[in-house]
């Protein structure tokens, strides 16, 4: 069920609304030089806060390919998975990543960002294994929602290709600050045969001693972001020189407004009759599933304006994008107890 | 940072973890909060990898902390408020928090459920498990965890404890020190946190009374002094209404000291690179020294390409010391030494690395080297040794008992280990030793006595657990049954002659402290200089020739 690919990967689905079309004014993206990276204090050593978060990250990584046979990678595409890929390959510099990447391909997934996906993984001389939502409603193991989001469709392809893969230990982007009950989450957090989450079963992990070891069947979940903000983020993604899918910039595209957010109009369900679409200039905080994911009004064009934006915001990142969290209050950890990430 | 301490060999274990006083604090002088400045600023994040001179961090730290005491002392709600207060809940949050305390009929937003973000800890109102959260003010940024108060999630109370460089134990103002209080305060002091901050909370109950306060106070001073704390701040405060959260309180006037938050934020960092890159006194270093470089192995890269058929370098994190290219280093436990030819990162190969700097070691000669070895400076290198005692924080239901078999996890090691015996169990309340123990339960702490099949370079404890810190863990299914420091951790804690719970918050923000005196004002895990002059104290196991780094055979 899962097509393992080198880059380029499986093509997405093309939407067909006229609609949907990415804009004739693509965003210019410029993605700003690296600011000395590697520049130094007087005494000649690297400090700060970002240069911590990394040297953590890339501890974390390491640890990962010390401790497990079979690791992967969550991977989206999205800001927080391709700074994940960014550490992972300094991390092992000068080899190449020891982890095949994975996506759950939900079908409604931005055109550009599986563009830009596909590069990334070519760049970064990886092995992408695509699981797509898709094949999974076709065979009858899922059934597509009244609502039309796949985005909670996810968490069934994911756990049956860690299974049949035989992944015992699975990275991802996801940081403590998106939410409150990722705010809970270990660094190393250990998942059950079904890729459930039980907080109450949460390891003690002290100082930076990272145990994962575990059952056969069940798997580790690693977090390497999990003490990064958001504009942290944003700040290394500055000082790296990073290069991010184009969507995160601001540009013109229609869309259509529904519950306080700025959605994209395709063949996932929008718009309905009632919503109108009108050209706005946006950007996204996160990317996920197209049905999901909202834009926010945004002029800014490039990394520099981006943390302008962040510092000066007064709504969180999945608060003013994320129409899955909005279904409960405890929608990410009823997610997480299902396997999701 | 002019420590007194005299540096030589024996010495070493304790030399990186001076605790420095912050006469920055008190230089800035920026008593009063400023709503509008924490609005525009409360957000502050690097800009550049390597610092960027205007940020939070780069001009004043980063502060972890976590909160402590018995459940329902307020830990959760006194979060919620320094985060609602400081501006750093975004309206989102709040909103989703004022429309849940609405439903449940409450007249005002109750901030604990800010950090309360499971669905079992909200319909209960306790808290479960450690919440993280990261703020930043003008003058500092933070990570808290706020840790459950009951004594069935005391797990979860060591985890949040052992990164934090303060601990903030809460006390309900009404029932005063109670058994958990000590225990969270014993668990601080064995894991090494450096600052303890005692809030008695909920002074509104108790009609703001002083004499309450000094109670208390004088109460928790006794614990302290006992167990070995040299230095407690304590402050009268309200988490439910805000008083000395933030801002200091009308309420109660006769408290002087600083709020809560203004504490946070001028309370001195260890760690300061200042003192990091002194080594201790002046001069006492030679440049070429390796300053007690520990670097357990986590990997070995080999890219086996056609540009790098024979690159092999050495991956982990500095744990403790410097490292320079050039300099000699040994390879524990074989022993073999070697010379580091480079170090190397992914932008670019460094002329000298530091503690908390992952990086890639090259090495002269082609030793066989493998994940979970550990790289020491030659001058230093600690003795491997087939047996060891360790203070450690019993963390499962399973018992820890003579005979049983684990894995322990050192480093980047993973290692058969034996529980050979319980040298004592430690009462909380008491703080007396019970030889008699023949095992440790749940959350129990005690004195353990192991032996390993192999020889392991286990040393002492430092706080901030980068060395000598372990696990436990069972391998049948990876559970992790306790957490220990090697050495021993009681008695590296000293009885205290005076008071050192201070009320009116001076001592920890001004340097009294003059350099004589140093010595006793050392953070509570470190060993008196007379003790340390003889040498590691959990080595007591087959005798190690210092020199030849070489083990009698198990
Ligand atoms: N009157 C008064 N009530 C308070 C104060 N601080 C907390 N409370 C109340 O005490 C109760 C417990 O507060 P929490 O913040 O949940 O306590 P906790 O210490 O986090 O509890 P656990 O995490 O479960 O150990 C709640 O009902 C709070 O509203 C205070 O300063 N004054
Ligand atoms: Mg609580």
């Amino acid at each position: 069920m899962t097509t393992a690919t080198t880059a380029p990967a499986t093509t997405p689905p093309t939407t067909t609304a006229s609609a949907t079309t990415p804009s004739a004014t693509t965003p210019s993206v410029s993605t700003p030089p690296a600011s000395t990276p590697t520049a130094r204090t007087a005494g000649g050593r690297r400090r700060g806060h970002l240069h911590d978060l990394e040297s953590e990250a890339v501890h974390i990584l390491r640890e990962v390919a010390g401790q497990f046979d079979r690791p992967v990678v969550l991977f989206s595409g999205g800001k927080d998975s391709v700074v994940v890929l960014h550490l992972a390959r300094k991390a092992f510099h000068p080899a190449p990543v020891p982890f095949v990447l994975l996506h759950v391909d939900t079908g409604h997934n931005f055109p550009e960002v599986l563009e830009f996906r596909d590069r990334a993984v070519q760049r970064a001389g990886a092995r992408l294994i695509v699981a797509a939502v898709q094949d999974w409603i076709d065979d009858g193991r899922l059934a597509e929602r009244p609502d039309g989001t796949r985005n909670p469709l996810q968490t069934v392809p994911l756990v049956d290709t860690i299974v049949e893969q035989r992944f015992d230990a699975v990275i991802g982007g996801a940081r403590r600050d998106e939410e409150k009950a990722r705010a809970k989450e270990r660094i190393f957090s250990l998942r059950d045969a079904f890729g459930g989450w039980d907080p109450r079963r949460q390891r003690p992990e002290l100082w930076d001693l990272y145990n994962g070891r575990h059952a056969p069947g069940e798997h580790v979940r690693v977090f390497p972001l999990s003490n990064w903000t958001e504009l942290d983020v944003w700040s290394y993604i500055r000082a790296e020189g990073i290069e991010l899918p184009e969507i995160y910039y601001a540009h013109e595209r229609p869309v259509f407004r529904r519950d306080g957010m700025w959605l994209t109009p395709g063949d996932w369900g929008g718009p309905r009759p009632g919503e109108t679409v009108e050209r706005r200039s946006v950007r996204y905080r996160t990317v996920g599933d197209m049905s999901c994911t909202g834009a926010v009004e945004s002029a800014a064009a490039d990394v520099a304006a981006v943390i302008e934006e962040i510092r000066a915001t007064r709504i969180t990142e999945r608060g003013a994008t994320r129409a899955d969290d909005r279904l409960t209050e405890a929608a990410m950890e009823d997610r997480k107890r299902e396997g999701y990430f | 940072m002019a420590a007194t301490t005299t540096r030589d060999a024996a010495a070493g274990p304790d030399t990186a973890t001076d605790t420095t006083t912050d006469v920055l604090g008190v230089a800035d002088g920026m008593s009063s909060l400023d709503a509008a400045q924490f609005a525009a600023h409360a957000a502050d994040g690097g800009a550049d990898i390597d610092g960027d001179p205007g940020s939070a961090e780069e001009r004043h730290g980063l502060l972890r902390f976590a909160t402590a005491g018995s459940v329902d002392d307020g830990k959760s709600t006194l979060v919620g408020r320094l985060l609602h207060d400081s501006k750093s809940v975004l309206a989102d949050q709040l909103d989703a928090v004022e429309r849940t305390s609405q439903a449940r009929g409450l007249a005002t937003a109750d901030l604990s459920l800010l950090v309360d973000g499971l669905r079992a800890e909200r319909e209960q109102g306790i808290t479960i498990d450690v919440a993280y959260r990261y703020f930043a003010t003008p003058r500092r940024s933070f990570i808290l965890a706020d840790t459950p108060g009951h004594e069935q999630y005391t797990r979860n109370t060591v985890t949040g404890a052992s990164t934090a460089d303060l601990v903030v134990i809460l006390v309900d103002a009404r029932t005063g020190v109670v058994s958990q209080t000590r225990r969270h305060a014993a668990v601080a002091a064995l894991v090494g946190v450096p600052h303890l901050l005692l809030a008695v909370n909920k002074i509104d109950l108790v009609d703001f009374d002083e004499d309450v306060f000094d109670r208390i106070a004088a109460e928790f001073d006794v614990y302290c002094r006992e167990l070995g704390i040299g230095e407690v701040t304590a402050i009268p405060i309200s988490a439910l209404h805000g008083d000395n959260v933030v801002t200091r309180s009308e309420r109660i006037r006769w408290y002087t000291g600083p709020s809560v938050l203004e504490h946070l934020e001028t309370v001195s960092l260890d760690g300061d690179p200042a003192a990091e890159d002194a080594g201790g006194p002046a001069g006492a270093q030679p440049a070429a020294d390796p300053a007690g470089l520990r670097f357990p192995v986590q990997y070995v890269i080999r890219p086996r390409t056609a540009d790098l058929p024979d690159y092999r370098g050495y991956a982990g994190r500095i744990a403790a010391g410097t490292v320079r290219a050039g300099d000699r280093v040994v390879v524990l436990p074989s022993g073999r030494d070697t010379k580091v030819t480079g170090i190397d990162t992914a932008d670019g190969s460094l002329p000298e690395a530091g503690a908390g700097d992952s990086v890639v070691l090259l090495l002269a000669d082609d030793v066989d080297i493998a994940r979970g070895d550990l790289i020491a400076g030659v001058h230093d290198a600690p003795p491997p040794v087939t047996e060891f005692t360790a203070t450690v924080a019993h963390l499962a239901d399973k018992p820890l008992r003579p005979g049983l078999r684990a894995l322990l996890r050192y480093g980047t090691t993973a290692a058969p280990v034996l529980v050979s015996a319980i040298e004592h169990r430690l009462d909380i309340d008491t703080l007396a030793t019970d030889a008699a123990a023949d095992a440790l339960r749940l959350n129990d702490i005690g004195q353990v006595r192991f032996r390993l099949a192999a020889p392991l370079p286990v040393e002492d404890f430092r706080p901030g657990g980068t060395v000598g810190a372990l696990l436990v863990v069972d391998p049948s299914d990876g559970t992790t049954l306790a957490a220990g420091m090697a050495g021993d951790r009681r008695s590296a804690l000293r009885p205290r002659p005076g008071g050192v719970v201070q009320k009116d918050g001076t001592v920890t923000v001004t340097p009294v402290v003059v350099p004589a005196a140093r010595d006793e004002d050392r953070c509570p895990g470190d060993r008196p200089a007379a003790e340390r002059a003889a040498g590691p104290a959990n080595h007591r196991g087959p005798l190690t020739d210092p020199d030849t780094l070489s083990t009698p055979g198990p």
